[in-house]
């Protein structure tokens, strides 16, 4: 069943996708839509969402004690556990269903596990590589803003060269961070027994399309999701959704998707728009482009993004009708 | 007493892994470490064999492990798990997430020296840096006591006034390897005395969700450390209740202290694990020489039996404080309890603290008559940690 905006909307006019109103992220944060069009479609596929949370700005301010902001199953244990707290739950799931002591035993659930990209491309890592190996039936997202927000501004595995931080900042001496983005996706791809994509908040229909399929696939799955920090990224507060369309335009966040080793390339972008427009929006690559050093980092980057974008169309012709496993 | 249907001589993980096998738990999630390792192989190969319904979760470290467990006992689950000295350290954080999320987990310890230098043999290092954690600590003798406290533990964890996870220390090697005699109770007779799980707010149960692990700022935290801190304090009862009803199907009776040779002891010995039983050994043997002496025998060390102790020392001659574990820069932990609880006592005995074993270094009858000695001879110095079996 595919869905569309319509039936979501109208679904969902009067109802809470999991996440309530009354969170207290800053206003134009990207991530609780992630969050959002993944639960609303969970339930509107008929399952019932449990969602697991890693440490980060969307876990602290979503559940400040005595109050919740979730009116689904919630559970938050440490920051680079989720993916091994949730293979617990998921795990619990499967014995009291063959114990018959579940308490809905009729009920679809699906599990996620949500994190940052410091949860997911950093410290939890591990957790979710061994998750994903296990071959638990799970939907693990990733909200990428490029670095540690919860903590202010850090340099994280997933922030891009020359973005200002405060842990890698750019000084007189260094351009800040020097090395490109840890590529998460494919690492998670090279797990081969998963369906993994990439999605962005300005593509909700591919964002809807790429759950359902996660939730349809008979094992993990590893969502990446562009999810700018407003705050961060020193853009206004009613920008998220156009820098994360922008970065699909750039080719700078690609959306395609591999099950099994096949890749899929999803939005098909004619002509990529240069990577510097990107940057050039953003307050956090201000002190970058002030340096001498600038155009030969921007250069490099869009070395990377173009022969990235390439080799992923080359993928996709290449496995076609080659499944790993 | 009944009838001992079921007499093996099994090895102590054995002994635990059937302890496991009777519980039949819903999920355990567990890293092979030494030497706690053959508990997890033993019940691996129930679950393979079909003999359990547990679903089991080869984790990729300890820190998953424990992480898995949180979120299995959350979901509703029985779970539990099982480690040792490195997979405790590096479970740490999620020990007392697991403890302050009131989960009733119970982990069987096969305790052994922390690293560095790594060393794979037996002292309680491990266990005591998660002393503070939150977690009930219940220390095996041998492998019959591993087995029933294994199964107790399951009680006391699930139990309404506790709501706490349970460790069940047993010495590495000395008991998770060495072979001894051990009283299995009927798989029914168990099975029924560990019951059907006590689930309290279970995350599947998706008509009334709940969310588990907040943010806990400084408005409440200190209320929710408080109500643990109660918590602990229910547990000497349930602990006690539990032990009746465990003597009426097993015939062996366990109280928070065993007690051996006390009653008109002038010097008593003091230590966790297999090494009373080395001390008991020692005791008949000054016993016949003539000295009044006695061991004494926590099975609990948190909560710590502190007013039991006061009551059994409270006026005796000397009292010697056996550790395999040091506290660096400090005194060492169970010197450190047992000290703290004699100075509200009427009478207090001569103390001494005596370091012993550290890295599986053996302890054998000459030292623990040594230190015994020191004490008969009134040589007890409070202020002075003294060495057994150390090359100076």
């Amino acid at each position: 069943m595919a869905l569309n905006i319509m039936q979501l909307a109208t679904m969902f006019a009067d109802k809470h996708p999991g996440i309530t109103s009354g969170h207290r992220l800053c206003p134009g944060c990207a991530a609780p839509n992630v969050a959002k069009f993944a639960l609303m479609t969970a339930e509107a596929l008929g399952y019932t969402p449990v969602v697991g949370f890693s440490t980060g700005c969307m876990e602290v301010s979503t559940t400040i004690y005595p109050y919740t902001a979730w009116n689904v199953p919630y559970i938050h244990n440490a920051f680079e556990n989720v993916a091994a707290t949730v293979s617990g739950v998921e795990t619990a799931y499967r014995a009291l269903l063959k114990k018959g002591r579940l308490v809905d035993p009729n009920k679809k659930y699906a599990f996620f596990a949500f994190g940052g990209d410091g949860g997911t491309y950093d410290i939890g890592l591990q957790a979710l590589s061994g998750a994903v190996e296990r071959g638990h039936k799970f939907i693990y997202i990733v909200y990428d803003n490029e670095g540690y927000m919860n903590t202010g501004n850090q340099r994280s595995g997933a922030t891009p060269p020359g973005s200002q931080t405060t842990t890698q900042p750019v000084g007189k001496k260094l351009s800040g961070k020097i090395q490109l983005k840890k590529n998460i996706v494919e690492i998670m791809a090279a797990h081969e027994n998963v369906y993994v994509a990439t999605v962005s908040t300005s593509e909700p229909m591919d964002f809807f399309k790429k759950i359902e399929k996660a939730l349809n696939f008979d094992g993990p799955s590893f969502i990446a999701a562009m999810s700018p920090c407003v705050r961060f990224w020193r853009v206004n507060d009613d920008k998220a959704v156009e820098i994360s369309k922008l970065a699909v335009e750039t080719g700078y966040w690609p959306l395609y998707e591999v099950e099994r080793g096949v890749y899929r390339v999803t939005k098909k972008v004619k002509e990529l728009k240069p990577v510097r427009e990107f940057i050039e929006k953003q307050g956090r690559f201000r002190p970058l482009l002030k340096r001498p050093d600038a155009d030969e980092i921007i250069n490099e980057l869009q070395e990377y993004v173009t022969s990235r974008w390439e080799r992923l169309l080359a993928l996709e012709e290449a496995t076609k009708d080659k499944p790993i496993r | 007493m009944p009838e001992v249907k079921n007499r093996q001589a099994v090895t102590g993980a054995q002994a635990i892994a059937n302890a496991m096998r009777q519980i039949n738990p819903d999920v355990v999630a567990a890293y092979p470490i030494t030497p706690q390792t053959p508990v997890v192989e033993y019940f691996a190969q129930f679950v393979a064999d079909g003999v359990v319904e547990t679903e089991m979760i080869p984790v990729e470290s300890e820190h998953s492990a424990m992480s898995a467990v949180v979120g299995a006992a959350a979901a509703g689950a029985r779970a539990m798990t099982a480690t040792a000295a490195n997979g405790l350290a590096l479970m740490h954080e999620i020990v007392y997430i697991a403890a302050s999320s009131r989960l009733p987990i119970v982990m069987a310890v096969a305790n052994r020296a922390l690293s560095g230098p790594i060393n794979i043999h037996c002292d309680h290092s491990d266990a005591m840096a998660e002393r503070d954690s939150g977690w009930i600590q219940l220390w095996a003798e041998n492998a019959q006591e591993a087995y029933d406290f294994t199964l107790m533990a399951i009680r006391i964890a699930e139990h309404e006034d506790v709501r706490l996870p349970v460790m069940v220390n047993f010495d590495g090697f000395i008991i998770s390897h060495g072979v001894e005699v051990v009283d299995f109770l009927d798989d029914e007779v168990a099975r029924k005395f560990v019951g059907e799980p006590k689930v309290m707010y279970p995350l599947l149960d998706t008509e009334h969700p709940v969310t588990h692990g907040p943010l806990d700022l400084y408005d409440y935290y200190f209320e929710h450390k408080r109500q643990q801190i109660e918590a602990m304090k229910h547990v000497k009862k349930v602990f006690k209740e539990v032990a009746e009803e465990f003597a009426k199907i097993s015939g062996r009776k366990y109280d928070l202290l065993d007690k051996y040779k006390v009653d008109d002891a002038e010097y008593i010995m003091i230590a966790l694990g297999s090494t009373a039983g080395t001390i008991k050994y020692t005791v008949d043997l000054l016993r016949e020489e003539g000295h009044k002496v006695g061991v004494i025998k926590p099975q609990i060390f948190r909560p710590f039996p502190k007013n039991e102790l006061q009551e059994l020392l409270n006026g005796r001659k000397g009292v010697i404080v056996l550790d395999r574990a040091a506290s660096f820069g400090a005194e060492a932990p169970l010197y450190e309890a047992v000290k703290s609880a004699l100075y509200e006592v009427a009478v207090k005995p001569q103390i001494g603290s005596y370091v012993y074993g550290l890295g599986g270094r053996d302890i054998k009858i000459e030292h623990i008559r040594k230190a015994f000695e020191d004490a008969f001879s009134g040589n007890l110095i409070a202020d002075e940690e003294r060495y057994l079996g150390l090359r100076e």
